[in-house]
């Protein structure tokens, strides 16, 4: 399995887009902290930066990969090698130099510019959607066999968690704001890890304070060491679902 | 030669006629100090008659229920500390015409039923509290009843890490008292650092107040007061200034307020008064304004708020010019569609408007209220879609296309530039000519 993960590295290595993409959030954060004065406005730019690139390049990104590296796996899977063992690798390889990618990209500059709990977080934050995303486009490609579909497929997950959800809970809101919704935003914001990412992130900046009773009940409950490991068993979550979902279905198809 | 001398003769006795006079109107001095006549300010004071100056001099004195009934001065001299050792009150004032000057008064214990103080004045006129340090004291400073009293220079600093309001007194209290001037005293540590109720034309000026548990200033019924070049920072809850008319808040500062239930400055059901060169830094609502009408807010900056101005729909008449909003998360906020205020002449930092005839004034009016301010008044969990992409996003179409925010609450001449408060009176001649053209 090693070996195998060291050749998608090698390939992606090799690929250039990766380093490119280190590059460009490297200049981004870099810029960011400069721009901003405080390091909390930069952090706080640096986030909303994060949770809409990241998923989309992550996604994108694993989508192609895994159409652009089909070949290499039907050789892989004629020689005896398990399946799962493939299929694990490859993911692997991808959500790992992504997430390589992001550590340098914005975790150098976090730690050189605003070191402390709230840019681990916010670092945390960033690896844990780099897997989940990556794993949401695999699970994108081996759906369908069509590259087109697959990122198609892909680009709407996507849209989804980063705009369309927000807007369905809007609604949702909106049209129930009669009912005593705090703890419906607790469960709402679990079924997104873009917004329980970005939660977790602005709870331990100083912008808590304006959000009010939500606000509140949210530190009460994020501010603990206990609710924090919650909140990242819930990413955990997120992350093995599609992945064990996708290997399933990659085990049991026909290439 | 023999005139000459008998001028002096004369010169010399009108000299020292005079000179006796005016001792005789200064009066006596009894000196306290530890091996002086006197040894405790008490025994000082209850000799002292009329006009008499008690001087006391550097030492600590453990004293407590110290009651002066006569018009004298009570001056401290190489900073002498009166300790109440968490007895009772230290001094009670019951004359009129008393001077109280250069002590450190220190420990009083908190007590419920008597609200103990470390000075009180009950029903006195003409009393001056003057450069006096007060520490960990139940009440700091304790009027009633009173009238024409100026208090300055003291510093009242108390201790309320770890205690409930409740238990927690005042620094400055004045209640019923006309004519009071609060000037250059520091603040901090109390429950409320300035509190006034019924308290008529008074003035409260270059106060610092900080770090108290509850309000900085507190106010209310009192009228005609004027605040200014006045700092409060970091109180538990920011002033709350409540059902009063014809106030005058000038240069003051509003900073640091900032938790969940922090403002920096709360009007309530304050009518007919100004507002003009303050500064609300940092706090996480600048002004929260309910039932207030007729109000007039004017140069002010809002700097780094959470929300600069929460604009209640009871609030009508007020009048905004030449403010200068920056870097808040929400510019104003409301709860309805109903406004009744005017808008005009601000600077705007998020305002995206041109201004093609180049005269200062954007063309495009300006929605300080955004649509996700207004959800968040009417659905307070929808905060945590805070700084997501999708709410940027319909703020910016809704600004485009109103229909959810208030069509009226609208700055219809935005600045394109900060105002310079200092020096912005030739731009506001421009804009009154402007103004008056057509």
């Amino acid at each position: 399995m090693n070996k195998i993960i060291k050749y998608v590295l090698y390939d992606i290595i090799r690929n250039k887009i990766i380093v490119a993409y280190t590059l460009f959030l490297l200049l981004l954060s870099i810029g960011l902290f400069n721009l901003g004065g405080s390091p909390d406005k930069g952090l706080l730019s640096l986030l909303n930066l994060v949770l809409l690139t990241v998923p989309l390049i992550s996604i994108v990104f694993g989508t192609t990969h895994f159409y652009n590296s089909y070949e290499f796996m039907e050789l892989l899977v004629s020689q005896p090698i398990r399946r799962s063992k493939i299929f694990m690798s490859e993911y692997l390889g991808v959500s790992l130099s992504l997430s390589a990618a992001f550590m340098i990209g914005v975790g150098v500059p976090v730690l050189l510019f605003a070191p402390g709990a709230t840019g681990l977080y916010l670092v945390l934050t960033g690896v844990f959607i780099t897997f989940i995303f990556v794993a949401l486009a695999f699970l994108a490609s081996v759906i369908t066999r069509d590259k087109a579909k697959g990122i198609g497929i892909a680009l709407l997950l996507w849209f989804y968690f980063a705009l369309i959800y927000d807007g369905l809970v809007l609604f949702i809101l909106y049209s129930f704001g009669d009912y005593p919704l705090e703890y419906a935003t607790l469960v709402l914001t679990a079924l997104n890890p873009v917004d329980l990412g970005r939660v977790l992130v602005l709870l331990n900046l100083d912008v808590s304070a304006m959000m009010g009773y939500t606000g509140a009940l949210y530190k009460s409950i994020f501010g603990s060491l206990w609710g924090i490991g919650i909140a990242f068993a819930v990413m955990v979550l997120w992350v093995l679902v599609p992945v064990l979902a996708s290997r399933r279905i990659f085990k049991r198809r026909d290439m | 030669m023999k005139n000459l001398s008998k001028k002096i003769v004369v010169w010399t006795a009108c000299t020292l006629v005079l000179l006796l006079t005016s001792l005789q109107a200064v009066g006596g001095t009894l000196k306290v100090c530890t091996n002086c006549t006197y040894t405790s300010v008490k025994q000082a004071v209850s000799q002292a008659k009329a006009g008499d100056v008690v001087l006391v001099d550097g030492g600590v004195y453990l004293e407590s229920g110290i009651e002066i009934t006569q018009p004298i001065r009570l001056i401290g001299q190489n900073n002498p500390v009166i300790d109440s050792n968490n007895s009772g009150q230290i001094i009670t004032v019951s004359s009129d015409n008393v001077t109280i000057q250069g002590f450190t008064l220190q420990n009083v214990a908190t007590s419920y039923t008597r609200d103990d103080a470390a000075i009180r004045v009950r029903q006195q006129n003409n009393i001056q509290i003057l450069d006096n340090t007060i520490l960990k004291t139940y009440y700091g400073i304790y009027l009633q009843y009173s009238n024409g009293i100026v208090i300055k220079g003291n510093v009242v600093k108390g201790e309320n890490v770890g205690r409930t309001e409740s238990s927690l007194g005042n620094a400055i209290h004045v209640y019923y008292t006309d004519d009071v001037q609060i000037i250059g005293n520091e603040v901090q540590g109390h429950r409320d650092g300035i509190y006034l109720e019924t308290v008529k034309n008074s003035t409260v000026e270059r106060n610092l107040s900080h770090q108290n548990s509850r309000y900085g200033l507190h106010f209310m019924f009192s009228d005609g007061n004027a605040y200014t070049h006045n700092i409060f920072r970091k109180n538990g809850a920011g002033v709350a200034v409540m059902y009063t008319t014809n106030v005058r808040m000038e240069h003051n500062v509003f900073e640091d307020n900032w938790g969940a239930a922090s403002y920096g400055l709360l009007l309530k059901e304050i009518n007919n008064s100004v507002i003009y060169n303050n500064t609300f830094r940092r706090n996480t609502t600048g002004i929260h304004m309910e039932s207030s009408s007729r109000l007039d807010f004017r140069n002010n900056d809002f700097e780094r708020n959470g929300w600069a101005i929460k604009l209640m729909t009871t609030c009508i008449q007020d009048t905004f010019r030449l403010n200068n909003f920056t870097g808040n998360s929400f510019d104003i906020s409301t709860n309805g569609n109903a406004q009744h205020n005017h808008f005009e002449h601000n600077y705007w930092e998020k305002y995206s408007g041109y201004d093609l005839d180049k005269n200062g004034v954007g063309d495009v009016p300006y929605r300080p209220v955004s649509l996700y301010s207004m959800l968040i008044e009417r659905v307070p969990p929808s905060v945590m879609l805070m700084r997501s992409f999708m709410v940027d996003l319909l703020d910016n179409m809704e600004r485009v296309l109103p229909s959810i925010i208030p069509q009226n609450l609208v700055d219809e001449r935005p600045l394109m530039k900060k105002v310079n408060h200092d020096n912005n009176r030739e731009f506001v001649q421009v804009l009154r000519q402007a103004a008056s053209a057509p």
